[in-house]
């Protein structure tokens, strides 16, 4: 199996008060193949962003990847790499878009010499050549006039524009993999979903892999291939999209799909879940979403559920497909 | 929060003080750089017999007790201090930028080193590690007295840097940089260093009027610039016998050195002023 990213047992620690120890990614293992679009759903605080930040290796000190982590980039070690070649992985293999685009770009820089620069970071270009390629990635992204664009500030630019004007220098290294990390909470719904489009377009025409990270099911439906649900750190759900919006299997999944508005169903009323995400130096014991769960058993808080496989690439961490399998 | 250096020039022009401050300060340093070509030389005695004459239509601020010109010797003055200050903080700002900038990105045990050096320097006060310097160094060339000036004024600019590299590095576009692949030599000249501008321009802003004073007070005390190279400090010390007899050879001299800081002082406050996000 050639998958292009390979992340086993990815285990985040962060040092916590009185010597103890908190573990906000604790197990997580996901492929991906190229051209495909994995979405990681989850609320804040499940831990989804910063497994996006392990595989660019940017977990934020004092937190650390603990050993025993893997992650593969066509059975590349990225956690063993030199700074050189990291660097290059780094928008080379790589390329992230972050939720925020205005505090995302550099202020004091155009668009169009951040674009350059990129560009000139993982290939030989000339100033021109670069200036020609960074144009025809504005325009690319779907940004009118882009020549005018690349001598503009960010600030002269309107949210949308700077989100695809962020995704443009995202792809300036000409990624294997784009991680876009709730790529549309800033902005407006009709430019949502413009973005996502663009996003998917730009997968089906570079061949890219795209992680899609998202708190938002309804964002996900018919743009992801798969969707892994994550919850307290670890990945309680995941299957192929249309298996997951039919029947999800674990109740977190369930309540999530409670909780947002549908179209195509008349609506009592939503239900959103009670309580919150738990802090990650004091994960619940046995099965992290027990207090949470309105279909616990007995034994969802003394024993740790095992990850019950439902078909191909599909699995769901919860007692309740023990019982279901017998 | 800060938009570009430019975002920041153009709300200071919008402070009275900012726009006064900059017409005095621009005002002073055409006098100093076309001015001399138009008056006496500085330095020559036409009648040193006659001593300090008060203010005459041959010379408009009188002549000291040499009988040299006033108003050619405080605008010759002129040229030579701001010289020596503007080239004094261009050294500081320099030093300090690169120690702020390289102790706040690398951190670790760098930082540690570079800043205990600070805290030790910043212990020892400057005026007199410049004193003895001064009194050690008799008649000391203009480019030496820069020298010494900006080698003991780069201390607090450097920590100011280092705080604003540590804020940034806690900024979304930093990580983002960072996440395309961005270099060290690029980080920190790209997108840390004109980052940092604003309040680097306000502090050197304010240091330009301290050295301005600094240097008048070392003259003052003939431990700066040397007669008979004119400044504003050396002229007040020269006028000290005569100052009831013939006070226009220390007033103008004198009022120089206040119009100028003060001037300065108004574009920093201004500067400051637009560097506060409240009042954009």
């Amino acid at each position: 199996m050639s998958n292009l990213l390979d992340v086993k047992d990815l285990r985040i620690e962060f040092p916590a008060p009185a010597g103890r120890l908190a573990v906000p990614v604790d197990g997580v293992s996901l492929t991906l193949a190229r051209g495909e679009t994995l979405a990681l759903v989850g609320e804040s605080g499940s831990g989804k962003s910063l497994t996006a930040l392990a595989l660019l290796r940017l977990v934020p000190p004092p937190g650390r990847i603990a050993p025993g982590s893997r992650i593969l980039l066509d059975g590349e070690d990225l956690l063993s790499l030199d700074p050189a070649r990291l660097r290059a992985v780094r928008g080379g293999r790589i390329g992230i878009v972050f939720q925020d685009a205005t505090t995302s770009l550099n202020p004091t820089l155009t668009v169009g010499s951040q674009l350059t620069e990129t560009i000139r970071a993982h290939r030989k270009a000339s100033r021109g050549e670069a200036r020609e390629r960074a144009i025809a990635l504005l325009n690319e992204v779907g940004i009118p006039e882009p020549a005018v664009r690349f001598a503009a500030y960010p600030h002269e630019l309107s949210g949308g524009l700077r989100q695809r004007a962020l995704i443009a220098i995202s792809l300036a290294g000409e990624p294997d993999l784009l991680i876009a990390d709730e790529p549309t909470t800033a902005l407006d719904v009709t430019i949502q979903a413009q973005i996502l489009e663009l996003l998917d377009r730009l997968r089906v025409s570079r061949g890219m892999a795209v992680l899609l990270i998202a708190h938002d099911l309804g964002l996900v439906a018919g743009r992801a291939d798969r969707v892994a649900v994550m919850y307290a750190g670890q990945i309680v759900e995941e299957a192929a999209t249309a298996r997951l919006f039919r029947s999800p299997a674990h109740p977190y999944t369930q309540a999530l799909f409670r909780s947002i508005p549908r179209i195509d169903t008349p609506v009592e009323r939503l239900s959103p879940i009670g309580g919150g995400v738990p802090s990650p130096d004091a994960w619940p014991a046995a099965c992290r979403f027990h207090p949470r769960c309105d279909q616990v058993l007995p034994r969802c808080s003394i024993e740790t559920p095992p990850v019950v496989p439902l078909a191909p690439g599909e699995a769901v961490r919860c007692w309740l497909a023990v019982r279901e399998k017998r | 929060m800060i938009g570009s250096l430019a975002g920041l020039l153009r709300r200071a022009w919008r402070h009275p003080s900012g726009r006064i401050g900059t017409a005095i300060l621009l005002i002073l340093v055409l006098t100093a750089v076309i001015g001399p070509a138009f008056l006496a030389d500085p330095v020559v005695m036409p009648d040193v017999v006659a001593g300090a004459t008060p203010p005459s239509a041959a010379h408009p601020l009188g002549t000291d007790h040499l009988n040299r010109d006033v108003l050619s010797r405080v605008v010759n003055g002129a040229r030579v201090s701001l010289t020596v200050a503007a080239l004094a903080v261009l050294l500081a700002l320099t030093a300090g930028a690169a120690v702020g900038l390289i102790a706040g990105y690398f951190g670790g045990w760098i930082d540690a080193l570079l800043m205990r050096v600070v805290d030790a320097a910043l212990a020892i006060p400057r005026l007199f590690v410049l004193l003895l310097l001064l009194v050690v160094w008799e008649r000391i060339p203009l480019y030496a007295l820069v020298l010494v000036l900006g080698t003991t004024g780069w201390f607090a600019t450097s920590r100011l840097v280092r705080g604003e590299v540590l804020r940034l590095k806690q900024e979304p576009f930093v990580t983002a940089a960072i996440a395309i692949g961005t270099g060290s030599w690029r980080m920190i000249t790209r997108h840390l260093l004109p980052n940092a501008a604003g309040p680097v321009l306000v502090a050197a802003t304010l240091g330009v009027g301290d050295v301005i004073l600094l240097e008048s007070g070392l003259s003052f005390l003939g431990l700066g610039i040397q007669p008979p190279t004119p400044s504003w400090g050396g002229m007040v010390l020269d006028a000290r016998p005569l100052l009831l007899s013939a006070p226009w050879t220390a007033i103008f001299p004198g009022a120089a050195i206040v119009v100028t800081v003060l001037a300065v002082n108004l574009v920093g406050d201004a500067l400051s002023a637009a560097l506060d996000p409240r009042s954009a």
